[in-house]
């Protein structure tokens, strides 16, 4: 089933002097109780392209298709539903948790005005439900945490404090943008652990975004690479990292260091630097940097054509098994 | 003959009314001409406090810094000393190192200025020769940095680095700030600087990834102190310490197969009040009586490779080669 079908979303920024094509034309779905993953650089549209569906972007934004949630469409929604359906169906968790957390307020404080201003609830329900959302995330001694505040825990306690957050509605959907990526090797393995544990006894469906394959690799179900704006490559996890089709993505990965690689084997880095809003190049936004392009891809824009489970945008397809 | 020698190194932190905090406690390590040194570990292990006490911008508290032969002298009001100019540092960010209103070339050509190493006719050819040997065209002199993207300000930092010659460098998290293309564009750079130029690195890193993929060899460090140093491909392949053990099973690793990253029980504890006995005990999975009360030295354990660990004279004879992952549910 799917829980959030997203629809040709595309996301043009007016700065003063141009207008900037942020997010070019993305699809893709979500299924229920899946975790999916979307990736790329800096720079690729990755999380304008989910902050769009929660109208959480400045003023100046303008955003067009169409984002189903349950069969309402998120995009058209009037802003005062669209608060609520956000504020009761989705939870968000940010990279930072020092930066999302008030560092004056108390963790529970924090936890619990998202339930009383959504649902009402009293203070001791509220309280009830924050004691044990902080239990389910493994937070030692939740009731003297709640009378703490974000400064007095290290990093990892406060993305898992910050994911409990995120759980006090129970939403359906949990959005975390780069929610390891502050955090130390051993310290983001637990995060892992932990959202893997809550997608499978709470049935929930996660989008995870973050640049790093490793992660993904651990985590995601479903799989979008994103570049320039657009996906260029999306289909199930597993089979999209061990068989990469598009030369971006094939790229991406080998650029990466492998833990079974031998040393001094020299990483291939990618030649030229990824592109950037305001200066796209024309056709394929990768073709400057493929190693296969040919002509056609320098002046039209490839389609992500459905090929079995994958999707690829590339008519080149020099990867196909 | 070492380049760059670090001889028990120590770095307190004086609080007042308060316990210092031993920011790096009696670290030794050594870096030789063309060699890659990695030193990981995680925020707040002293990776970066060791690297800045190495080139000489904290004063230690104790122990020795010898740079081509001859001891360093402390900072001296401000200023480093002439004999420390070819011991080099380049920063994490190299948007913050960069003027951002002056022109690269004059960036670079500032260093051989203040250094005196050429002619002020000949400054402008050698800065383009530099910003070449860094893998970018001469033609970067006349653009100031934020023309340029984070892989290409970097090779910047490098080549001003490069200006004054130096036989080693230090490098505190050059690669983190950046994207995975160009990180992988960087480190090969760096690989190729220390072997076509004879320079020895000192790569400081939280990714044992990366450094595994560079490195000749490898410092871990946890909780201010080196707790294993040896070759790169046997620490890998058969860690001595936990600790490093630990580091590899937590790295991801992006092939679809789902491996699932270990987590490290518990929390780095403070530093101004660190553990008794080993300070890894409390997290250790192999921890025993003795690791509570008595503090192991790092000592040599086999050929080249020193880990402090009461175990790791055992573990070395027990383990076999290769880490296969193990699957632990979370």
């Amino acid at each position: 089933m799917t829980l959030l079908a997203v629809d040709e979303l595309r996301v043009r920024v007016a700065t003063d002097d141009r207008t900037l094509q942020i997010v070019d034309g993305v699809s893709y779905e979500v299924g229920e109780g899946r975790i999916f993953g979307i990736a790329g650089e800096s720079g690729s549209g990755k999380t304008v392209s989910v902050l769009a569906l929660m109208g959480l972007l400045p003023r100046g934004a303008s955003v067009t298709g169409s984002a189903r949630f349950e069969g309402d469409d998120l995009v058209a929604m009037p802003a005062a539903q669209l608060r609520q359906v956000c504020g009761r169906e989705i939870g968000l968790v940010f990279q930072d948790p020092l930066t999302s957390f008030h560092p004056m307020l108390s963790v529970g404080r924090q936890l619990t005005e998202h339930l009383r201003h959504h649902y009402g609830a009293s203070r001791g329900d509220a309280r009830g439900r924050a004691l044990a959302l902080l239990e389910e995330v493994r937070i030692p001694d939740p009731a003297n945490a709640f009378d703490r505040y974000p400064h007095e825990f290290s990093g990892g306690m406060r993305q898992r404090i910050a994911i409990a957050g995120a759980l006090m509605c129970e939403p359906r959907l949990l959005i975390a943008d780069e929610p390891t990526t502050a955090l130390d090797v051993t310290v983001q393995a637990g995060i892992l652990r932990l959202i893997d544990r809550l997608r499978r006894d709470r049935a929930l469906s996660v989008i995870l975004i973050t640049h790093d394959l490793g992660v993904m690799s651990a985590l995601a179900d479903d799989l979008a690479i994103f570049y320039g704006g657009r996906i260029v490559e999306n289909g199930p996890a597993t089979e999209l990292l061990a068989a990469p089709r598009h030369p971006y993505t094939r790229a991406l990965l080998e650029a990466l260091p492998h833990p079974e690689s031998g040393r001094g084997e020299p990483l291939r880095g990618i030649p030229g630097a990824p592109a950037q809003p305001g200066s796209l190049p024309s056709g394929c936004v990768f073709h400057p940097r493929c190693a296969y392009a040919v002509d056609s891809c320098r002046t039209e824009v490839p389609p992500l054509r459905r090929l079995g489970d994958r999707a690829l945008a590339c008519p080149v397809d020099p990867f196909a098994p | 003959m070492s380049a760059l020698e670090i001889r028990g190194l120590e770095v307190s932190y004086e609080r007042r009314g308060r316990e210092p905090v031993r920011a790096v406690v009696d670290a030794s390590l050594s870096v030789g001409r063309g060699e890659i040194v990695g030193l990981v570990g995680e925020s707040g292990c002293g990776k970066s406090t060791l690297a800045r006490a190495a080139v000489g911008l904290i004063r230690p508290t104790g122990g020795t810094i010898v740079f081509e032969g001859r001891e360093l002298p402390a900072l001296d009001r401000g200023a480093r000393s002439r004999a420390a100019a070819r011991l080099q540092m380049v920063f994490q960010n190299p948007y913050a190192s960069l003027n951002p209103r002056r022109r690269i070339g004059r960036q670079i050509a500032d260093a051989l200025a203040i250094l005196g190493l050429a002619d002020r006719e000949e400054r402008p050819r050698r800065a383009r020769d530099l910003l070449e040997r860094v893998g970018l065209p001469a033609t970067a002199a006349s653009r100031f940095p934020h023309e340029f993207s984070g892989g290409q300000r970097q090779r910047i930092a490098i080549a001003r680095a490069l200006a004054a010659d130096p036989s080693v460098l230090v490098l505190d998290e050059p690669l983190s700030s950046l994207d995975a293309s160009a990180q992988a564009q960087i480190a090969n750079l760096l690989v190729d600087l220390s072997h076509g130029l004879g320079l020895g690195l000192l790569l400081i890193s939280h990714d044992l990834g990366i450094v595994h993929q560079v490195a000749d060899r490898v410092c871990v460090m946890y909780l201010g102190e080196i707790v294993e140093q040896g070759p790169t491909d046997e620490v890998w392949a058969r860690p001595l310490h936990p600790y490093t053990e630990a580091l590899i099973h937590a790295i991801p690793h992006p092939d679809g197969r789902r491996f699932m990253p270990e987590a490290l029980p518990g929390e780095v504890p403070d530093p101004a009040r660190p553990p008794s006995g080993c300070r890894f005990h409390p997290r250790c999975p192999v921890a025993f009586d003795r690791c509570t009360h008595e503090h192991p030295a790092l000592e040599p354990v086999v050929d080249h490779r020193a880990a402090a660990c009461w175990l790791a004279a055992e573990r070395a004879l027990m383990r076999t080669p290769g880490t296969a992952p193990r699957a632990v549910e979370g």
